[in-house]
């Protein structure tokens, strides 16, 4: 017992400040990619050539990416040949539309909260069920770290729970292999209206790295209505929180 | 003389394809079964559709008393005896060579699907039944109670006893390894970072030493250190998360809680080393990415000084508590001849007192220079399997810091060239769960005419199925988190 108390003294008190505080990451973390299309040479094409998802489409205004396809790789930013195209440390990534994640010379558009009735609702308990279908189990490993002591995700509310019929939601990682479909359709079914569904990565979001393969779906939007897109490859615990707490309009 | 029925290679080490003789089949049965009689174990096994245009099977023997590794290759028709009669670690290479191709294993004892590729309904399979007063069946996923992967799981239960788990696993599926072929390109990298996501660094590790291997490429050292570095921060992230996980599962909530922080903090350093916490985009072919200057040392040694001291507060914790001792000891035991007649790997198999480790049996890359001892116990529980992470948590945190120490100077990489055409290769990597073994073959393009991947999970999931034998049911999640294998890995 006294060991117990005495290693509890040693651990200390790990839970971040965030979002009190902005968060703390380190100084080589990719978040949302910037492109300036001020420095694009004409006709150049290097970054959309490299990227692995496609996540760079070539518009008449310049390089267009889509954070929904984007691994976060340094494809892009390698092959770019005028440094264009670099990441910012910006954490926050969530939307509400599949649309806003293109993101052109205008920025990234946040998530909107829930309207009222639906704020009122879950603002101040929301309880996830998890499926994991067909990913690589990096987000779901920093989904669960979003439990631990140092994000506390239950602070504002939110668990995961065993069951869909104990949850207000679904959050969904991988790009829905098909065998895998059957199963998540039926526990988003389980799940008592009205719900919620997350797509977390992006691989739920687009299929990822997975995109266009016979053996999977592109991700989750086309087979069920999703409120949440949390772009990543895995998303940092940090992003999944910022769009979250957004989604519940716990953030200013 | 008589002619030769196996190629000797090197982890690590390209060979041209046509080195390797290519045996009647019934020779082939013989030479295997008595390479693994003598100590051998199937790393690899599959088909490919030879250049002659008829099926080709490729048997990759590792044997660790040699240090080396025997290929032997085979022409298959639409049948042949199979091996897992004679040698059960087969059997999931059998049922994954008939799933895949068609080739049907005569003889073999449990011929089930394996991932469910195509137009099958996904779990849906004839399952061993139990009959019997008293005697009942629990079914469990795909969809299970925790944030985990999806597999299926099905109990043949007489009260609390299990008395047969059969484990129906195909749910993660998403066609990696089929679409590694034609490459290398341009996404052939991040499916190796995402074969298994908690695997990163090792399976990029195993893709990109095929690469180089047979673009006869070789990795600066500074290059090696640092992935040395790379490959041991995933060890000791995921090791310190399971020690956590384990506590958690027999409810002693203060290891748990600790063991989930301090897990997060290093895959912080990881992320320090290269912008994100699995190590995506730090090894790519010919070295590494993202290079370390003397302040990143000095603030990843610090870190390493705080890991090292935190982890031994929260898992002596766990030691020096006999009520959750109590449930490790002596639960989920895999006997040490049933661990080498299935071929375990990795953690699983030092636990029952094997003591096969890639790094040092086949070392590769860093480990040629710096060796790190290999951890073992012998009771084969659930505790030997807690206790063999935890010495090699504290092994990987010494060697992390004698190589941040010891760094050479120089470039990191050394981008390699177009792959030399009809060409193999087999690489070994001890990723953190066990032996990552990758098997690369170029056709006259230099594109991947064929690629394998062998997950450590592929090999241990039946010792799993076998530790719950006799084991009361609610010993399940304890058991499971002992081993904590990849679906992904497995599925591909």
């Amino acid at each position: 017992m006294l060991q117990v108390a005495l290693a509890r003294l040693n651990q200390g008190h790990r839970t971040i400040a965030y979002p009190a505080q902005p968060p703390t990451l380190p100084e080589r973390f990719r978040g949302l990619p910037i492109i300036d299309r001020a420095r694009c040479r004409d006709g150049c094409r290097a970054c959309a050539d490299a990227c692995p998802t496609h996540a760079i489409e070539l518009t008449d205004g310049g390089p267009r990416s889509d954070l929904g396809r984007c691994l976060f790789c340094t494809d892009c930013t390698e092959a770019c040949p005028t440094g264009a195209v670099r990441f910012t440390p910006d954490h926050r990534l969530a939307t509400r539309q599949r649309d806003d994640l293109l993101v052109d010379s205008r920025g990234l558009r946040l998530a909107e909260a829930l309207a009222e009735k639906s704020r009122r609702l879950f603002g101040h308990s929301l309880k996830l069920r998890q499926v994991s279908a067909g990913g690589c189990n990096a987000c779901e490993a920093d989904l669960n770290v979003l439990g631990t002591v140092v994000f506390d995700m239950a602070r504002f509310g939110i668990q995961f729970v065993a069951s869909p019929r104990h949850a207000d939601g679904l959050v969904i990682t991988g790009p829905v292999s098909e065998n895998m479909r059957t199963a998540l359709l039926e526990t988003c079914t389980a799940v008592p209206a009205p719900k919620l569904v997350i797509a977390v990565g992006a691989c739920a979001i687009s299929g990822g790295p997975y995109l266009d393969h016979p053996q999977a779906h592109n991700g989750c939007a086309a087979l069920l209505p999703v409120d949440l897109f949390i772009p990543g490859c895995p998303p940092h615990p940090i992003t999944i929180l910022d769009g979250l707490l957004r989604l519940l309009g716990r953030l200013e | 003389m008589s002619m030769p029925r196996s190629l000797i290679v090197h982890n690590g080490h390209a060979f041209p394809l046509g080195d390797c003789p290519v045996l009647p089949i019934e020779q082939f049965r013989q030479e295997v079964v008595e390479g693994i009689a003598a100590g051998g174990r199937l790393s690899a096994f599959f088909a490919y559709p030879g250049q002659s245009g008829a099926l080709r099977l490729l048997a990759a023997l590792a044997r660790a008393g040699e240090g080396d590794v025997a290929i032997v290759s085979a022409d298959v028709g639409s049948q042949y005896a199979a091996i897992t009669p004679d040698c059960p670690q087969a059997h999931l290479f059998e049922r994954e060579i008939f799933e895949r191709w068609n080739v049907r294993p005569l003889g073999h004892p449990w011929l089930k699907p394996v991932r469910f590729p195509e137009s099958q309904t996904c779990g849906v399979t004839d399952f061993f039944q139990m009959a019997g007063e008293e005697v009942h069946e629990v079914a469990v996923g795909p969809v299970h109670a925790g944030v985990i992967e999806p597999g299926h799981f099905r109990f043949q239960c007489h009260g609390e006893t299990v008395y047969h788990l059969e484990i129906s696993l195909g749910y993660q599926h998403r066609g990696v390894e089929r679409a590694m072929l034609g490459g290398p390109h341009r996404r052939t990298i991040h499916y190796a970072e995402t074969l298994a996501g908690d695997s990163t660094a090792g399976h990029a590790a195993a893709y990109c030493r095929a690469v180089e291997a047979v673009s006869a490429r070789r990795v600066p050292a500074r290059g090696q250190f640092l992935r040395g570095v790379a490959l041991e921060l995933e060890r000791v992230a995921n090791h310190i998360g399971d020690l956590g996980a384990l506590a958690g599962d027999v409810g002693f909530l203060p290891t748990m809680s600790y063991c989930g922080r301090i897990r997060g903090d290093v895959l912080n350093m990881t992320a320090a080393l290269c912008g994100n916490r699995f190590g995506r985009g730090m090894i790519r072919p010919g070295g590494v990415m993202f290079d370390v200057d003397a302040r990143l040392v000095e603030q990843l040694r610090r870190q390493l000084d705080a890991v090292a001291k935190d982890a031994r507060s929260a898992v002596e914790l766990l030691w020096n508590t006999p009520s959750a001792m109590a449930r490790f000891d002596g639960v989920g035991v895999v006997p040490l001849d049933l661990c080498e007649q299935l071929g375990l790997v990795g953690v699983a198999a030092r636990a029952c007192g094997a003591g096969g480790d890639v790094r040092r049996d086949f070392p590769y890359g860093i480990y040629r220079f710096a060796h790190i001892p290999v951890s073992t116990w012998h009771s084969g529980d659930v505790f030997a399997r807690a206790h063999v992470r935890w010495l090699e948590v504290q092994r990987s945190l010494a060697f992390i810091g004698e190589q941040l120490h010891a760094l050479p100077e120089g470039r990191i990489i050394d981008r390699p060239g177009p792959l030399a055409a009809d060409q193999a290769v087999v690489t070994l990597i001890e990723g953190w769960r066990g032996e990552i073994c990758h098997v690369a073959i170029t056709g006259h393009d230099g594109r991947f005419a064929a690629y394998k991947v062998v997950d450590p999970s592929f090999h241990n999931w039946f010792g799993l199925a076998m530790a719950l034998r006799n084991q009361q049911i609610s010993d399940f999640p304890l058991c499971n988190k002992s081993f904590n294998l990849s679906y992904c890995g497995h599925d591909l």
